[in-house]
């Protein structure tokens, strides 16, 4: 990599999006001495990446023992917290979702993380908000959950602490492009050089690599949570079960999601406005369900989110033909819990090509090069109006 | 698999809402605005429904939703039904509603209002999320009109957390609709027009208003005005600031200004009447700021249209403004306007604001001399307990036994990143504005906190959004009474794609939806 960019107009690698992904992969190259600049059209995090669960447990990905092993080293790397705390218990309210769930322990046993199972008096014992409903649960010694705005926040400062920069309101526009190699990026502030680019724009991912002619199926849905007022404390936060993700957070407000979510257009630039529905209503039937001792907790606040989705739901980490110095990352709807090894995998495919600690090919973009054209239409991911016509 | 699925069953297609019942017109709001909406609607044979969340719930009084209630109020309060009767009492024009035919609902907020729009196309029809009583339900609606009033500024002085420190209008509020204000003895802080109004109004009604207390060197009102309170014999001091109160375990006994001590039992908020935009925010209308108008306000087109169609704004909600606080007329002009735009009839004039006073150069003066100049440990945000310099040096909440750490030396700027420094942002850091107030005691405060600190003018500050539900509910009183069984039935934690959760190394190399046909465990998250 030449440093003929690190100047002030441009950067080494510019990094588009400033989500979790972008900031991770932002912050392990600045770690690593590299010149970075990331453009992000609002507030950091201020998409998914500060409107999701916190959820760090994907033991299905194979970034998953690098997930597990930086996450409880996160604070001390990014010097802010993160207020990750390790551990889940995963609560079912009867046999069919006790089955539903115990599927999922076979991947990380399989890979060599633990789980017990916990009748319904252990389940009550270990998670005092829990109750009668409990039918059985298990324990993950393993994943965890963070709190989405720490995290995101701790990436921008710990960029910055490296003399990497953040720039928020700066929409990319487009690309400039020299032969094989993307030699800079057009936004609504003027034109920045690079020498390599990386786009982490979330649902945005697509349409931008689109103008490269990079072609990643993505469509975006809309889901939601909900949070209540504090309560006291739990032994451990990370209390999923009865269809719901989420988190007791550490002031001790219980964030909830789950439910049907909906297939929306992507915006050709993220907007302000995140609808929220009447689905906080049915989140919340189930969270007293879960946690019956917290069915007197009043609901302050709920929330939406825009959701990057690729046709099978699994991440793209790649650096696309026929471009030289482009890198892609979308995490398709599980980046927050991954973001510390998909930044650190993006890193090394940045700069050396290739991810030394984890297998990604099943990642890559090329796994979509016999994907049916209608893809969206086959798997019904289009949105009410488009289906109305 | 044989076939190709059409609908993503995990998805909200195919999946309903269940509602109860609907109406052509809702009104919320049963102010002069909305009284009069409803009237002129209900007038033509429209189905109209009216809620009011009057009397409010005593629980919610104490969170100080959605007014600065202040803890004055008399034990009559918890006796919903003499609150009702005596709402009725006091509003005759809202009594003959009853005879028009509009079904009337006091006691019932609105917490949520759900318009399809840009990333939302669930709604079957717009939507209302009520609550009384008995719980929450959902309403369809054909149109409505916001006439949500206002609420007061909050300030930050030690002790302003104290029972006896109200909101200029809520005390208004607690003397007049319910009859149930204990105040005897108040000391007004402020002299925009609603805090003269409701110093000259609680005098009339008997109590003692010991003194008005004015930061800045000149009223911010009408002469006349001033002059009017000062002839009902209430003293006016200029250059004065709260610097504390003295209390017991009643609350409030006496306040402490910078010269002179006073004895009261109440400190009425009086420095900003601002519009209650939360149910219109939170629903996706746009709002701006704006200083003639009182705030942050919505954009309004032809008939106190919203962006939201069918959504229209009438009342203090729609801009708060001296001589509209001074006349009930504007408000209801408003609101009967509202009403014949949403029947379609001829839009009808009504009254704008005057040339905007120095809103900007008022607010942050009383935030300069009480929050800033005073600068104790007190909290901005009561609900987190959060404080100025907590906000400023955008510090970690309490729990994580942070401090500052390097932040204390840093400008905003490098802090949060470019831009203007949003409050959202500093919710986010700080959780101030996090609570169940959703920020209404403390948001104009950091507004001004953060225009102060970055020499910025406070329309230049973003508007820290609400969210529904935008008043407190338990999850039991939220949940659904009835659900469309599909919801249940295809309830996932996640989206339920049939590859997600796979393991990596049991995924085919190449992804088509025609391989979906080779079934693999259905993972959920
Ligand atoms: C309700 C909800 C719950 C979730 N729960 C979890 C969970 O528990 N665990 C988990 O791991 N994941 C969860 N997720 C998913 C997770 O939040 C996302 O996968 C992740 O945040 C994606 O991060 P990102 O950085 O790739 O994208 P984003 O967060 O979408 O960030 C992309 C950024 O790019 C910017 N951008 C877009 N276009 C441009 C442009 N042209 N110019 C400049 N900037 C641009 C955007 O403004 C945005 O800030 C959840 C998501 C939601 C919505």
């Amino acid at each position: 990599m030449s440093v003929s960019n690190a100047k002030a107009e441009g950067a080494q690698v510019i990094v588009v999006g400033g989500g979790v992904t972008g900031l991770s992969t932002a912050f392990w190259l600045a770690e690593a001495g590299v010149d970075v600049l990331v453009l992000e059209r609002g507030l950091v995090g201020w998409e998914a990446s500060g409107r999701n669960g916190g959820g760090c447990s994907h033991h299905h990905s194979p970034l998953f023992p690098e997930e597990q092993r930086l996450w409880p080293v996160m604070d001390d790397l990014l010097g802010y917290p993160t207020e990750f705390r390790p551990d889940r218990i995963r609560i079912a309210l009867n046999p069919t979702q006790y089955e539903l769930y115990s599927r999922a322990v076979v991947n990380a046993r399989h890979q060599g993380f633990a789980v017990d199972e916990l009748d319904a008096q252990q389940v009550r014992d270990l998670v005092p908000l829990a109750g009668e409903t409990a039918y059985a649960g298990h324990y993950y010694r393993f994943g965890g959950h963070a709190n989405p705005h720490r995290t995101v926040q701790a990436y921008a400062w710990a960029i910055r602490d490296r003399g990497g920069r953040v720039m928020q309101h700066v929409a990319v526009t487009g690309f400039v492009t020299e032969g094989d190699r993307v030699t800079g990026v057009e936004t609504d502030r003027g034109r920045f050089g690079c020498d390599h680019l990386v786009i982490a724009a979330g649902p945005q991912t697509a349409r931008l690599a689109a103008r490269l002619e990079v072609h990643i199926p993505m469509r975006s849905a809309r889901a939601e949570m909900i949070v209540t007022e504090p309560l006291p404390l739990m032994p451990l936060g990370g209390i999923d079960g009865n269809g719901l993700y989420g988190r007791q957070t550490l002031r001790g407000n219980l964030a909830y999601g789950g439910g049907p979510h909906e297939w929306v257009e992507t915006e050709a630039l993220p907007d302000r406005d995140r609808p929220a529905t009447p689905l906080a209503g049915h989140i919340a039937r189930r969270l007293a369900e879960l946690l019956p001792k917290a069915a007197h907790a009043r609901v302050i606040r709920s929330w939406a989110g825009l959701i990057e989705n690729t046709p099978d739901g699994r991440p793209v980490l790649d650096r696309p033909a026929p471009w030289s110095n482009l890198t892609v990352g979308s995490l398709s709807g599980v980046g927050f819990g991954l973001s510390p090894a998909s930044g650190r995998a993006l890193m090394q495919l940045v700069t050396a090509g290739r991810c030394d600690f984890a297998d990604l090919s099943s990642l890559r973009l090329d796994r979509f090069s016999d994907l049916e054209p209608d893809w969206a239409a086959l798997q019904g991911w289009l949105p009410a109006a488009a289906l109305a016509v | 698999m044989t076939s190709s699925p059409a609908t993503d069953p995990r998805s909200v297609a195919g999946k309903t809402l269940e509602l109860s019942g609907g109406c052509d017109l809702l009104v919320v709001g049963a102010g002069p605005a909305g009284i009069a909406a409803a009237r002129a609607a209900v007038e033509t044979g429209a189905g109209v429904t009216l809620v009011d969340e009057n009397p409010v719930p005593f629980d919610e009084m104490g969170e100080h939703v959605p007014q600065l209630w202040g803890g004055r109020m008399g034990a009559e309060i918890r006796n919903r039904t003499a609150m009702m009767e005596r709402m009725l009492e006091v509003r005759p024009d809202l009594a003959d509603l009853f005879d028009l035919g509009v079904d009337l609902r006091l006691g019932t907020a609105c917490w949520g209002l759900f318009v399809n729009r840009a990333n939302l196309g669930w709604m079957p029809g717009p939507v209302a999320g009520l609550r009384d009583a008995g719980g929450s339900s959902l309403v369809g609606f054909g149109a409505a009109v916001i006439a949500t009033g206002r609420r007061d500024m909050g300030l930050a002085f030690p002790g302003w957390d104290l029972p006896g420190v109200i909101g200029a209008g809520a005390a208004q509020m607690l003397a007049g609709l319910n009859g149930a204000l204990e105040t005897r003895r108040a000391v007004v802080l402020g002299t925009t027009t609603e805090a003269l109004l409701a110093a000259r109004d609680l005098a009339a009604a008997g109590v003692d208003i010991a003194a008005i207390v004015e930061q800045a060197g000149a009223p911010q009102a009408d002469a006349a005005l001033v002059a009017e309170v000062e002839g009902q014999g209430i003293p006016v001091l200029f250059g004065e600031a709260p610097r504390g109160v003295t209390g017991d375990a009643d609350g409030v006994t006496g306040l402490q200004l910078k010269g002179r001590a006073i004895a009261c039992d109440s400190v009425l908020l009086g420095m900003g009447a601002v519009p209650m935009i939360d149910l219109l925010q939170a629903g996706g209308a746009r709002t701006v700021f704006d200083a003639a108008r009182g705030g942050f306000a919505p954009v309004l087109g032809p008939g106190g249209a919203t962006s939201l169609p069918g959504v229209y704004a009438a009342g203090d909600c729609a801009g708060v403004w001296g001589a509209k606080s001074a006349d009930p007329g504007i408000a209801a002009a408003e609101g009967a306007a509202a009403a014949r735009a949403v029947l379609g009839q001829a839009a009808a004039a009504v009254a704008q604001p005057p040339e905007a006073p120095d809103l900007d150069g008022y607010r942050k003066g009383w935030v300069r001399a009480a929050v800033i100049e005073a600068l104790e440990e007190m909290p901005v945000c009561l609900c987190e307990e959060v404080t100025a310099r907590d906000i400023l040096d955008v510090r970690p909440p309490r729990y994580l036994k942070a401090g500052a750490g390097r932040n204390a030396e840093l400008s905003l700027s490098d802090i949060l990143g470019d831009g203007p420094p949003d409050p959202d942002q500093i919710k986010r850091l700080t959780r101030a504005g996090m609570g169940p107030c959703q920020g209404r005691r403390c948001r104009e405060q950091i507004q001004a906190l953060l225009a102060l600190r970055e020499d910025l003018t406070l329309g230049a500050i973003p508007l820290a959004g609400y969210r529904s539900p935008v008043r407190p509910m338990t999850l039991a009183e939220i949940a659904p009474q009835r659900e469309d069984p599909a919801i249940a039935e295809q309830w996932d934690s996640w989206f339920g794609m049939p590859r997600q959760w796979v393991p990596f190394w049991d995924v085919e190399p190449k992804y088509t939806v025609a391989s979906l046909a080779n079934r693999k465990d259905h993972v959920s998250e």
